[in-house]
Parts: C-alpha cells; structure tokens; sequence
C-alpha cells in the first residue's frame, strides 16, 4: 500500500433537493481506498451506496466535502479537467449500459474513440481487450445477442480500455444468476492481480463482498456504519446493521431468547477439526441449544459461524466464555440481533 | 375523362408534390435535428439541463406548432415572397412547409432522443464524454431507428401539408385536387388525386418502417 490512497473521500455530504423536500443521501462520509485493493461497499438499497459510487467520478456533485483522486483535489474541476480524469476510472454497471446499436468490437472501441486514438489501433487494442475478457469469437456480435454475463463482460473490456487505474462496479453482478456472479468475479479478481487495477465494488449481496474484497465499508442511513477488513468486520459486526447485512437471516435476541444469552461463534480453519461445542457442553456440564449454524467462504478461508444460547445461569456464562477463551475461538454476546 | 393533358398535368403534379414533401423534409430537419437534440439535452432530465433554453425553444416551438397550417400559410406569405421572389407554386410552398414542420422534427427528434437509455448516457459521460460526443456519438446513432420512424412520420405529414397548400395557389396534386376536383366538380379528379396521395403515404410510410427494423441491433 502507497502512502496516497488512490481515492479519498473527505466529509461528503450529498442532499437531493432543497428545503422541506431536502433528502440526504449521504451524510459526512470519508474513505480511503488504496491502489491494489478490491473494496467493498455494501448496503441496502436506498442507503446511498449508488450515490456514493457516482460521487467517485463526479457524476454526482457532491453537496459538501471534497473527493481526491491520486492526492488531487477533483470535486471543483472545470469539465474538461473531469473527462480527463474519468478516463483514468473506469465503471461498470447493473445493466451493463452498452451501446446497443454498436457491436461488441465498437462498444469496446467507444472510449478509444474519445480519446482519439485512430481507428485501426483502437480495434486492436479492443480485440485484445476482448480477448482478456474470454469473447474473442464475440467481436461482432451485438448486445442484443449476448447473455447478461457476456454484456458484463464486453462493459468490463469497455471500461478497462484507457487503462483505468480504478474500476467502480455499481451493483455489477446483481442482475446475473449465481454461476455467472461467479465467473465475473473471478475476472475482477484476475484483472485485480494482472493489472493491480483498484477495484470498489457496491453492492447488496455479502456473498460478493465474502468472495472478493480485501475492506468492505458497511452503509446504512446515508452514513457509514462500520470499515474494516473483511474478515474483521465479519468476525466482529459492531453495529446492528453490519450483522442485518452479513446474517440477512438472522432474528431479533428477544423472539427466540427468554432468558438465557445468546454468543455468535466464529471458528477459522484451524479450529474446524475440534469437537469444540462438545467439550465445552461436557466440560461446563451445560445444556446450549445451537439456534443457526453455518459455514461462509471469506477471500477463499473457510469461517464456521453459530449462534448458541446459554441456560440463565451467570455462573455457566462465565465458565463457557472462559472456555472459548482458553481455546481461542472468536465470541461476541449478542443483545439485539443473532 | 383522362386526356392526354391531364394526364400530363397529373404527372407534373406528382412530381411538383415529391419536390415539396422531400425539399421541405430535408430542410425541417436541417432545423429540426438539432433543436429537437437541443430541447432533450437542456431538459431537466437531460444531459445539460437548462429551464432558460429549453422553456424559450420550447415555447417557440409549441407557438408554432398550434397555429393552423392554412394560416400560416397565408401568415408567412411576406416572409416567402422574401425568399422565393413568389408567392405562387411548390418552390414558394416549401416556405410555409418548412416553418410549420421543424417545430414538429424537434419535438419528434426530441422525444427519439429521450427514449435513449439513461443508463447508456451514464456510462458515456463517465468515460468522459462531452456533451456534444454524448449527442452525435450516443443519443443519434442509438435513437437512430426511432429517429427513422419519426422521418417517416414527419415526411407523410408535411407531404399532406403540401396538399392543403394547392388552397392557396401552391403546387402539386393537392393543386389539381382542389383546382379541378373542387372547383369545377369533378369529383373522380379529386378521387384520383386523393388515392394517389394515399398510395403515397402508405410507400413512404412502409419504407420507413423497413429501414428502421432493418438498421435497429436491438431487434435478435
């Protein structure tokens, strides 16, 4: 990691209207995003994360604050200073957002021809980039022929021809199914690792953030929640709505607890092949009742996560957590939500 | 009741009728296009929005549009007889034509353009687009079918205008309809005229209908 985030956000706030019908979409939010990382941003829709996305590249104007690209202040550049600058962010989109009277080979060729680049190198650089993406027999082929996965695909060699430093994808794999999210985003990884191309991925799906992100920023009510590397915010959700997001099936305590307490476990891979739940209920010579369990794919790691609830006994909370102490296993008590 | 002459006089008519309707098209949307890409870009929802520009043209444009063609016709004779040195036969029609149809193109080109995705628009401006590559490089070729239909729209409508001007001495068939149909009653003149202007329409309509689906991508 450079010393300069790639982007910097700096107390932005971004209001809709004015007056009485003034909405805030985004309230005093600051990030910094690193070159090399992917990072994520997730939240339900409505939190602001689309908004926040297209303040990046100032699609948006942000109301208050200031976005940096590279250490530069960009928020008050003239039009012309900005088209310069987006040249060097690349985006993608939901609904792919390709030019549907243009073949894949011309689509790919559109950026090129902003910056001017003559023709006969422009349809070889995007031949190439076809290539890297997998449609090399796609060239002529119209977006109306190609699958929701293959669009993607063609805006991902779209976005990428001026060589980007940053690729922002805006809910990019929300309207594909699960073997094609797939398979777009091990082409984000690969493009990641190939070129070090910084991703910022929005979302509202864990599932991609588990998959891909290095950091992920949690956004709820126009503010952000909760920042952290993945496996950090994953392990311990502080806030109620980074555990909503990472457990989307999760209840509220007080409609299955009466009484006793109930800890969120988090084992890593070196903890799997120990009867850990055993032992304890022996050891502390107390009932628990397993409320969820499951097993999440982070970045590759392979995380067990169970809720468990206690009897009402002070005494057996004490023992229990002790015990997961002593066998290093990650615990938090959960009041609100399990 | 064809003679040799009416039947010239028809094929002159015929042709008289073709130069209004295609001279008049091309000049309306000489003017039409680009107002018409100017009202959808200085919408509120448009790429440069701007209420000044756009409610001024706009409201030049609906000015225009809600006088009747048969007084504007005779309301512009000034500014024709200006121009064309005449007030009399289809070139001096092309005038009227022409003033009475690009309001009409900007508001058909403005809505083809509207009908662009915005989505499309986004992402062209975020690969750094002005707004004048975002007009001619994304808005026109994408509205390009739309565009087509709307050609064919506006061609038929003026070609029906160019008829209405035989009232007032222009040429073409309407002329013969109104001057030998009308006037001197003979009603299967009139017929005749009418069912070649619809043949007409239907040819150009058709047309234009084949040329859209056949240039739009979007379409398998």
């Amino acid at each position: 990691m450079s010393t300069i985030p790639t982007v910097e956000i700096r107390n932005l706030n971004k209001t809709f209207g004015t007056g009485d019908n003034a909405v805030v979409a985004l309230d005093n939010i600051n990030l910094s995003i690193y070159q090399g990382e992917i990072f994520g941003i997730i939240g339900l829709s409505g939190a602001g994360k689309s908004t926040l996305v297209r303040c990046i590249n100032l699609l948006e104007k942000p109301t208050t604050g200031s976005v940096l690209f590279e250490g530069v202040d960009i928020t008050n550049f003239t039009d012309n200073q900005l088209r310069k600058v987006r040249q060097s962010i690349g985006m993608i989109f939901q609904s792919f957002n390709l030019l549907m009277q243009r073949n894949a080979l011309d689509n790919v060729c559109f950026p090129l021809e902003l910056v001017g680049m003559p023709r006969k190198e422009a349809k070889e650089r995007a031949k190439e980039l076809l290539k890297t993406v997998g449609l090399a027999d796609k060239e002529k082929a119209y977006p109306a022929q190609l699958s929701g996965g293959q669009k993607q695909r063609v805006a991902i060699a779209r976005a990428l021809a001026t060589n980007p430093k940053v690729l922002l994808c805006d809910e990019a794999t929300s309207a594909l199914d699960p073997t094609t999210t797939q398979s777009i985003l091990a082409l984000l990884k690969e493009l990641n690792k190939k070129l070090g191309l910084t991703i910022i991925i929005i979302t509202h799906e864990m599932k991609v953030i588990e998959q891909i992100c290095n950091r992920v920023a949690i956004i709820a009510n126009s503010r952000i929640e909760e920042i952290g590397t993945v496996d950090e915010v994953f392990r311990h959700p502080k806030t109620l709505a980074a555990k909503k997001l990472i457990f989307p099936k999760g209840e509220y305590v007080e409609s299955i607890s009466s009484g006793g307490k109930c800890l969120r476990l988090v084992f890593d891979g070196s903890s799997a092949d120990r009867p850990i739940i055993a032992n304890m209920v022996l050891k502390c010579g107390a009932p628990v009742s397993i409320v969820f369990a499951n097993t999440k794919n982070i970045d590759g790691q392979i995380f067990g996560h169970m809720i468990i609830k206690l009897p009402d006994d002070e005494e057996v909370f004490r023992k229990i957590t002790t015990y997961l102490e002593i066998e290093n296993i990650t615990y938090s008590e959960e009041k609100d939500y399990v | 009741m064809f003679s040799e002459g009416m039947l010239l006089l028809v094929g002159k008519g015929f042709l008289e009728t073709l130069y209004m309707t295609i001279v008049s098209t091309v000049m309306a949307y000489v003017i039409g296009l680009p107002v018409g890409m100017l009202l959808a870009v200085t919408d509120k929802e448009g790429i440069r929005p701007s209420p000044t520009i756009n409610r001024t043209v706009g409201g030049i444009v609906n000015v225009l549009r809600s006088v009747p063609f048969i007084i504007l016709l005779v309301a512009v004779m000034p500014i024709t007889r200006l121009i064309t040195g005449t007030s009399l036969g289809s070139s001096a029609t092309v005038v009227p034509l022409v003033i009475a149809a690009a309001p009409f193109v900007a508001r058909l080109v403005e809505s083809s353009a509207k009908e662009v995705d915005r989505g499309v628009i986004e992402a062209s401006l975020s690969m750094g687009a002005s707004t004048m590559e975002v007009v001619c490089k994304v808005l026109l070729p994408e509205a390009k079918p739309s565009l087509i239909v709307g050609a064919a729209i506006a061609t038929t409508t003026i070609l029906s205008y160019s008829a209405m001007s035989g009232f007032v001495g222009g040429g073409g068939l309407g002329n013969i309809a109104i001057n030998y149909g009308y006037y001197r009653s003979q009603t299967d003149i009139m017929l005749v005229m009418v069912a070649i202007l619809v043949l007409i329409v239907q040819v150009i309509q058709e047309i234009g209908n084949f040329i859209s689906n056949k240039c739009d991508k979007r379409i398998r």
